[in-house]
């Protein structure tokens, strides 16, 4: 075990539950062994319900929510995150697809909050070449979370069900330093949101895996055109995210040089320096 | 009518889908979602190829298995041009072979990296498949410098690229993913930039766009 895999991270992330696995992957194969916070674990069926366990023996909790499987190495100081969308009858609540991509999570978390970066990487879906201007939008930080509102992206194909471009509008909330929700302006009903939700499963401080949840209306929406829909906007950020350096994200104010549409990208930063964050993170250098 | 069961991040299914571009071969694209959900080790899958790996290639009912294989049997049957597989040198077919069992070991420790970095392969030995990778690249860049010095662009002895230059194309190019930088080896930089300016060539998710050498 080298460096990377032994380092114990602070309780903000420690002690919450995280998304390991697809829930159907597991049924497929039957048993399954990952990573989470450098420590290999496995997670095999147990009749309709999971158990995940330390690769090397020691039972974990293990819980089944939103198709994903979710578990927690020190003790959960508050429950699975909750998705209201998740109750309405006229939703899909699937798992949209995971990658893996080596860089720290709270890169992958900060990337999903930048606006800035869609004309150029997503261009064509997510953002137009010839628009990439970022209108200013309200960022606020609370002690629970960073909110991102008032957004407006010009977007060729927003979502799966999307048929011609649209003006969209945004809103994310930052919920734990690993997960992000946004609600997009859905395309069909218009008066309504699409949410996404993003879940970012630390492998280490260097690496990590994207799970992606739709909590998309049905209307207009196939199951599998929305995983092949976030495969293809997936693969397009791996690389760019592995091309950051350093892998990790720094937390000093003076590490890098903002501009003014990278405000969620500072609220994001500024909240997990409130909280001590360094799990992933070169930690604010202090005088 | 020629089925691919392809993965779009995958390195061995992208050298199938650049080469079939390259030759200008029209096909229907199955994903096969490797990751997450393992789909090539499921049922249905085992039943097109029982050793549960992609890519796979079904031509009017023929399955083709192995990347290597695949490149081989595409140009063998559908290149008319006959470059990509020259088979009136004895010797010649012997170096496309050896490069093809090169790509293979390219495969075994660049892309087993990039395996172990990107889609938790942890039982790989990380390590050794950098270090292996790098004796490769090595090997790899000091050959393509010779054939510079004698005029040649190509893996093999050639005035047009084989299939060898497909084979090995996409593990080195993706070295990176894995750990494995290319800083240091000019001679195969030269070499994936001319790749990049070829007819019929595509990009995939890592691969960008080459500016020329």
């Amino acid at each position: 075990m080298d460096v990377l895999e032994s380092s114990v991270p602070e309780s903000i992330l420690w002690d919450d539950w995280h998304a390991i696995a697809e829930w159907e992957t597991v049924a497929g194969m039957g048993r399954l062994g990952t990573v989470l916070f450098g420590r290999p674990l496995v997670v095999t069926l147990d009749g309709e319900g999971v158990m995940v366990a330390h690769a090397g023996g020691g039972a974990l909790p293990g819980r089944l929510k939103y198709g994903y499987v979710w578990t927690c190495l020190g003790t959960p100081q508050r429950d699975i995150i909750d998705f209201p969308e998740a109750a309405e009858t006229d939703r899909y609540v699937a798992p949209a697809g995971s990658i893996g991509i080596a860089v720290s999570g709270l890169r992958a978390v900060e990337n999903f909050l930048d606006l800035a970066h869609l004309p150029f990487v997503h261009r064509g879906s997510l953002g137009d070449a010839s628009v990439t201007e970022v209108p200013d939008y309200t960022v606020t930080v609370a002690d629970d979370g960073v909110t991102v509102t008032d957004v407006r992206a010009y977007q060729p194909v927003a979502s799966p069900t999307a048929t011609e471009e649209m003006l969209v509008d945004y809103r994310y909330d930052v919920l734990r330093p690993y997960t992000v929700a946004l609600r997009k302006t859905n395309p069909i009903q218009r008066s309504r949101f699409d949410a996404l939700a993003l879940m970012v499963q630390p492998v280490n401080e260097e690496r990590c895996v994207l799970h992606m949840l739709d909590l998309y209306l049905k209307e207009g929406d196939r199951d599998e055109s929305a995983r092949e829909f976030t495969r293809f906007i997936q693969s397009q950020d791996k690389p760019i995210l592995e091309n950051q350096k350093p892998r990790r994200l720094p937390l000093d104010p003076r590490a890098e040089i903002p501009v003014r549409s990278d405000a969620s990208s500072l609220a994001y930063r500024r909240w997990l320096r409130r909280h001590g964050v360094r799990y992933g993170a070169v930690p604010e250098n202090k005088p | 009518m020629i089925e691919f069961y392809d993965y779009h991040l995958s390195s061995d299914c992208y050298k199938v889908r650049l080469f079939l571009n390259m030759i200008k071969l029209e096909y229907t694209r199955r994903e096969v979602e490797f990751y997450p959900r393992r789909e090539h080790r499921s049922e249905w899958f085992l039943r097109i190829n029982p050793r549960g790996e992609l890519p796979v290639l079904v031509d009017n009912g023929t399955i083709v298995q192995d990347a290597q294989e695949i490149l081989l049997y595409l140009a063998r049957t559908y290149d008319a041009s006959g470059t990509w597989y020259p088979r009136e040198d004895a010797l010649l077919v012997g170096q496309v072979s050896m490069w093809l069992s090169f790509a293979d070991a390219l495969s075994q420790t660049s892309g087993a990296a990039r395996l172990h970095d990107g889609f938790l392969y942890d039982h790989i030995d990380v390590d050794t498949c950098r270090s292996g990778a790098h004796e490769l690249l090595r090997v790899l860049d000091e050959h393509l410098w010779f054939a510079e010095q004698q005029d040649c662009s190509w893996i093999c002895e050639r005035a047009d690229p084989t299939v060898a230059d497909i084979a090995c194309f996409p593990d080195v190019m993706l070295a990176e993913e894995g750990g494995i930088s290319l800083l240091n080896y000019r001679a195969i930089r030269r070499w994936t930039d001319r790749i990049k300016q070829l007819p019929g060539f595509i990009l995939m998710p890592g691969i960008f766009d080459g500016v020329p050498a």
